[in-house]
């Protein structure tokens, strides 16, 4: 293996690569510990080192909401935090949504609305929705669309995401897309 | 991202020495902007100061009857304190028109002020930018400058700030309170943020040894009479092309005091306080409101793209003035504007 260059070697001696440290972080209810570099965001820390890949990577941006998590209980996107800013901090992701065989509600009411095509930013979804209800600010459609403008649905499946969390936070049935024409 | 060191502040005064010790070094809160931007190797920061853990994330009142706001009050909970909502609905309005709920879980308010422009070319390492690499060049001058300002521009930087929440802070006079080796400060809100002039790589007046630590509203907070009018691409989670925030004091159809400033349209929240002096004492007319916008837009120039900037600038005035005059403000889940 060649050796690194002078440059690369000047470089490193300047700004020598940090230590790892070790965090703790209760993810979906499990005591999860590791050890992480300053730069690994929460998202990677999720996907790649505890093996939860639900929580998905999109633009690595903020701007598409597919990495939306709950962090102590609010909606935050995993790939502008940085993992190692949260030691301490309790994790929802989809994977913890779920009670055993049990779908969470909002999770039950995507699949009978049919609110996905692709799925890709489903997991984002839910748990922003699940944010939203915690929130309670939402209470008519208008109202949940803006608040959830931070999850983009590249598929469109809008009416129906929206439908869906309208049935959960309001209890009610709502009318499944296509039902009118029918 | 480059390589890093990470380390925590345990107060304000350790925060205030950690970064006067390492010039290369920024302090992280909500780190929506500035981890984005260290992506985008656009900021490489030798070292991360954590100040997460430090005690501003309160909200309490002042002794002249207004509102004390920790830097570290994240975004939504600054919009949904029910005193901001019942005594300045306007900086809650201007917060929930900017980015998504759970970007405004995250961001902090000192951060909020702190944010950079959205400009692409200052994103884009691979073209000249002032803001980025000073004495490159300006490439949206000549290039795609649809997004970009309209007011207060100089030859070497068209970039706008991209904050909600400025505007309404800028409108309601508020004042940003800093730490420093020199000790504490406070500064209006109209000297915080600076025009690019020939120096676009500096935003703020805040130094470099410097940490935000509180924001202050004074007691008048327009309540009955104010709107955050944001005009954009599409209807949510977009930067603004124009936003308008007005708080007017209207007694009888006459305006006892008027405050006006806009979003989108320079490096920094636009208040005129002359088109503020031909309000106030003048009747609440269409025709004194479109005075007021033609006294705003005298020196506006457009630069091939944002040129219409110009003309929506001025009917957004004119609407925002009037929505709230009629108190009727602009909520931010309307789906038309008012």
């Amino acid at each position: 293996m060649a050796r690194p260059s002078s440059t690369a070697r000047k470089r490193l001696e300047k700004h020598p690569v940090p230590a790892k440290t070790t965090i703790t972080l209760h993810v979906n209810g499990v005591e999860r510990k590791l050890a992480i570099a300053p730069w690994t965001t929460l998202l990677d820390a999720l996907r790649l080192y505890l093996d939860l890949p639900g929580t998905k990577k999109g633009c690595d941006h903020g701007q598409c909401g597919a990495c939306t998590v709950l962090l102590d209980g609010r909606r935050v996107y995993s790939c502008l935090t940085l993992a190692v800013m949260k030691d301490g901090a309790r994790v929802t992701t989809i994977e913890g949504l779920a009670q055993g065989s049990m779908l969470h509600p909002l999770q039950q009411a995507f699949i009978e609305h049919d609110a996905f095509q692709c799925g890709y930013c489903t997991p984002g979804q839910i748990c922003s929705a699940a944010g939203l209800i915690a929130e309670g600010k939402a209470r008519t459609a208008d109202e949940i669309r803006e608040l959830m403008s931070g999850n983009i649905c590249r598929c469109g499946a809008y009416p129906n995401i929206v439908a869906a969390i309208q049935e959960v936070l309001s209890g009610r049935p709502m009318e499944k897309s296509g039902e009118a024409k029918r | 991202m480059n390589n890093f060191g990470y380390t925590r502040a345990s107060d304000v005064a350790d925060a205030v020495r950690q970064i006067a010790a390492d010039p290369g070094a920024k302090f992280i809160a909500g780190g929506t902007n500035l981890i984005d931007l260290m992506k985008e190797n656009v900021a490489r920061p030798s070292r991360l100061i954590d100040i997460t853990h430090l005690p501003l994330n309160n909200i309490e009142e002042t002794q002249d009857g207004g509102l004390r706001i920790g830097a570290l009050v994240p975004n939504s909970d600054l919009a949904y304190d029910p005193r901001i909502e019942a005594r300045y609905p306007l900086l809650s309005s201007a917060i929930l028109a900017g980015a998504s709920q759970q970007l405004r879980n995250m961001a902090s308010t000192g951060g909020n002020l702190l944010q950079r422009t959205r400009c692409f070319y200052f994103y884009d390492t691979t073209t000249p930018c002032n803001k980025r690499e000073p004495g490159s060049g300006c490439s949206a001058i000549e290039g795609i400058n649809r997004m970009h300002a309209i007011l207060g521009t100089s030859e070497h930087c068209i970039a706008t700030h991209p904050s909600d929440m400025c505007v309404a802070l800028a409108a309601l006079k508020a004042r940003v309170l800093a730490t420093g080796r020199d000790g504490q400060r406070s500064i209006a809100f109209p000297e915080f943020h600076r025009l690019p002039g020939d120096a676009p790589e500096i935003d703020s007046n805040l130094r470099a040894d410097e940490i935000i630590t509180a924001i202050e509203l004074p007691p008048k907070g327009f309540a009955a009479n104010y709107t955050y009018l944001k005009i954009r691409d599409r209807l949510s989670y977009a930067f603004a092309l124009v936003s308008v925030a007005v708080g007017l004091d209207i007694e009888g159809g006459t305006i006892k005091e008027a405050r006006l400033a806009l979003g989108g349209v320079a490096h920094k929240p636009w208040r005129d306080r002359q088109a503020e002096a031909q309000l106030n004492g003048a009747p609440a007319t269409r025709e004194n409101f479109l005075r007021a916008a033609e006294t705003v837009l005298r020196d506006a120039r457009g630069f091939g793209h944002n040129d219409f900037k110009i003309e929506l600038a001025r009917r957004g005035i004119l609407r925002a003035l009037t929505q709230a005059a009629r108190g009727t403000p602009q909520s931010q889940a309307d789906t038309r504007i008012k």
